[in-house]
């Protein structure tokens, strides 16, 4: 598969997000949005994984440690073919094992529970050091958000892995500048993010989060050889995709009406 | 009883490769043998409880068999959220080991103190709570909590504790030990209290009390056949715990008999007060100020004799 491919998966991924979104007002689809090329460059363009076969000891592993964003892991997985696409369609709905932050073990291919914000780095960093205890060399990448950074116990792990030398370890920040209710930078002085992870040990990264061939290359090339942790600073939009989300934080809790939804297909060219 | 974790532990991990230990900046030359005969398999994780936790708990998502360690306050308040979200939602092998629980560390000041730690792991879905009470017991409980597939507190003292066992003893996670018979009242002590419980025990019989000693070792899930019979026994059952009576052990007594209601005994709970303690003093001392000594338990239950009788005399 090329990345025209991919870029495909991407914009029908976002269609099934902004329709999930709207069938069950479940809110953060602006976050959900904004990190699907970051999954869909994981999942299709290096995570070693076999959707068949989803506990085998050797896999990558992925967590997405912004658990808010949980319908587009949902959607990846079952696009992916973890589970069946018609069980989307019990997204957030009572009763379903797809709730809106994950549950543990609730569906194939789903690594972690998350939702509270600032343990998929921790929790990946102990994943990886299990694989180098017990010989086995998967890698570990775990996608988190800039309102993330917020919390300490990120720079606690931040800390540690590159006094390990994790090599194997790879965190995504999904960069688009905003958190639930302001902008990153003016909530917690983020800026110099990327400064940030570079001096804490990590070998960095800055690039278009959104570049299908920039992230499935840069992705492609973990371990880096440099024998540190990858931090990748992946510049996003929140909302990206359908132009009247793109950088709106009204849309990290909106639900969108069913105009807004054909709007959003249209513009999606997936109708 | 942390040297006998310590060697237990060191001879345990030979057998079982999936064992890792995580520590939490502490413990400085006690794990040296540990650490020289499996390097691979110990983490200073630093002063970063709340890392180490989770940490912990992606270790056991792939197979391993992590034990955190470190003095227990900062491994249970300090990270409680990560063994909430990450040990206990996803119902996995960790086991949480506190050093210094209770007044152990009387010393360093109510930083140091962990009269809430039992409280605070007991309320959490999945969590086993295990407070042995001397060196023995420490050994036979960490060789259970490696059997046990779901996460374990283990809540341990300082060093030097007592030893009231002759032997390790049988050791089942939830079976109370019955240390010495009695006839009268049953003192079940969890933790290191179980040297003084049997203190209260001597000072009881020379006022004609003959008191049974249980080490309730297992805080969650309780020994419910042993509650059973001691409510039905005895004329008063005690529970002593170097913790501070609301949701600790006595408060979890309480709660079964709110479920069971009690035929006869009647519940008593020595147990810390619900105020700080902001003192300079050793453990000794700690004790005398709750009233958590041999002395204090036996004049607690002769006043509830007391009561009584005084209450049978105006019914009568």
């Amino acid at each position: 598969m090329g990345i025209n491919e991919f870029e495909k998966i991407s914009r029908q991924i976002r269609g099934e997000l902004v329709m999930m979104s709207h069938k069950t007002g479940a809110a953060h689809l602006g976050s959900a949005l904004s990190c699907v090329d970051i999954l869909v460059a994981a999942y299709w363009g290096t995570l070693n994984i076999d959707p068949g076969n989803p506990l085998q000891e050797e896999r990558d592993r992925f967590i997405l440690s912004k658990g808010h964003a949980a319908s587009a892991l949902y959607a990846v997985l079952a696009f992916k073919g973890f589970f069946s696409r018609e069980l989307l369609g019990e997204y957030a709905c009572e009763g379903g094992c797809l709730a809106e932050h994950p549950i543990p073990e609730g569906v194939p291919g789903l690594e972690v529970a998350t939702g509270s914000l600032g343990h998929g780095l921790s929790l990946g960093i102990g994943m990886a050091i299990a694989g180098r205890i017990r010989k086995k060399l998967y890698r570990v990448f775990v996608t988190i958000s800039d309102g993330e950074c917020n919390e300490g116990s990120t720079w606690e792990a931040a800390m540690f892995a590159p006094a390990q030398k994790l090599e194997n370890v790879v965190a995504i920040v999904d960069y688009n500048k905003w958190q639930a209710t302001g902008r990153s930078n003016e909530v917690m002085a983020l800026v110099p993010l990327r400064e940030k992870w570079e001096s804490f040990g990590w070998s960095t990264y800055e690039i278009d989060g959104h570049n299908m061939a920039e992230l499935v290359d840069l992705l492609r090339n973990i371990p880096d050889g440099t024998g540190k942790p990858v931090a990748v600073i992946a510049n996003t939009i929140k909302g990206k995709g359908v132009s009247f989300m793109e950088d709106d934080n009204n849309w990290h809790y909106r639900i969108p009406n069913k105009e807004e939804v054909d709007r959003a297909l249209k513009e999606l060219e997936l109708i | 009883m942390r040297n006998a974790f310590a060697n237990e532990l060191t001879t345990l991990a030979s057998n079982n490769d999936r064992i890792v230990l995580l520590s939490g900046d502490i413990g400085n030359r006690l794990f040296d043998d540990y650490k020289g005969r499996y390097p691979e398999r110990f983490f200073n994780c630093g002063v970063a409880e709340a890392n180490m936790m989770s940490m912990a708990s992606g270790m056991a998502l792939c197979g391993m068999r992590p034990i955190t360690y470190t003095i227990t306050p900062f491994t249970t308040a300090r990270c409680f959220e990560q063994i909430k979200v990450d040990v206990c939602f996803h119902n996995l092998p960790v086991i949480i080991v506190g050093i210094g629980s209770g007044l152990s560390y009387a010393e360093l000041g109510a930083t140091h103190h962990s009269c809430d730690d039992i409280a605070l792991l007991r309320i959490l879905p999945n969590m086993t709570v295990i407070c042995p009470a001397d060196s023995h017991e420490v050994r036979a409980a960490l060789r259970a909590s490696l059997q046990h597939n779901g996460p374990v507190y283990m809540r341990l003292g300082k060093k030097g504790e007592p030893l009231v066992h002759k032997e390790i003893p049988d050791f089942s996670i939830g079976k109370g030990i019955v240390v010495r018979q009695g006839t009268d009242v049953c003192l079940m002590s969890t933790g290191n209290m179980l040297p003084v419980a049997i203190g209260a025990a001597d000072k009881l019989l020379e006022k004609g009390v003959a008191a049974e000693v249980v080490s309730f070792h297992t805080v969650k899930p309780l020994d419910r056949e042993l509650l059973t019979r001691a409510f039905s026994e005895f004329d008063f059952v005690v529970t002593i715990e170097e913790h501070g009576f609301l949701g600790g052990f006595g408060s979890s007594i309480a709660e079964w008999l709110v479920k069971y209601p009690t035929k006869k005994a009647t519940l008593l709970c020595m147990a810390t007060s619900d105020a700080f303690f902001k003192e300079a003093g050793k453990q000794e001392y700690a004790r005398c100020h709750y009233n958590l000594t041999d002395n204090g338990i036996a004049e607690e239950v002769m006043k509830a004799y007391h009561r009584k009788s005084a209450d049978i005399r105006m019914q009568g």
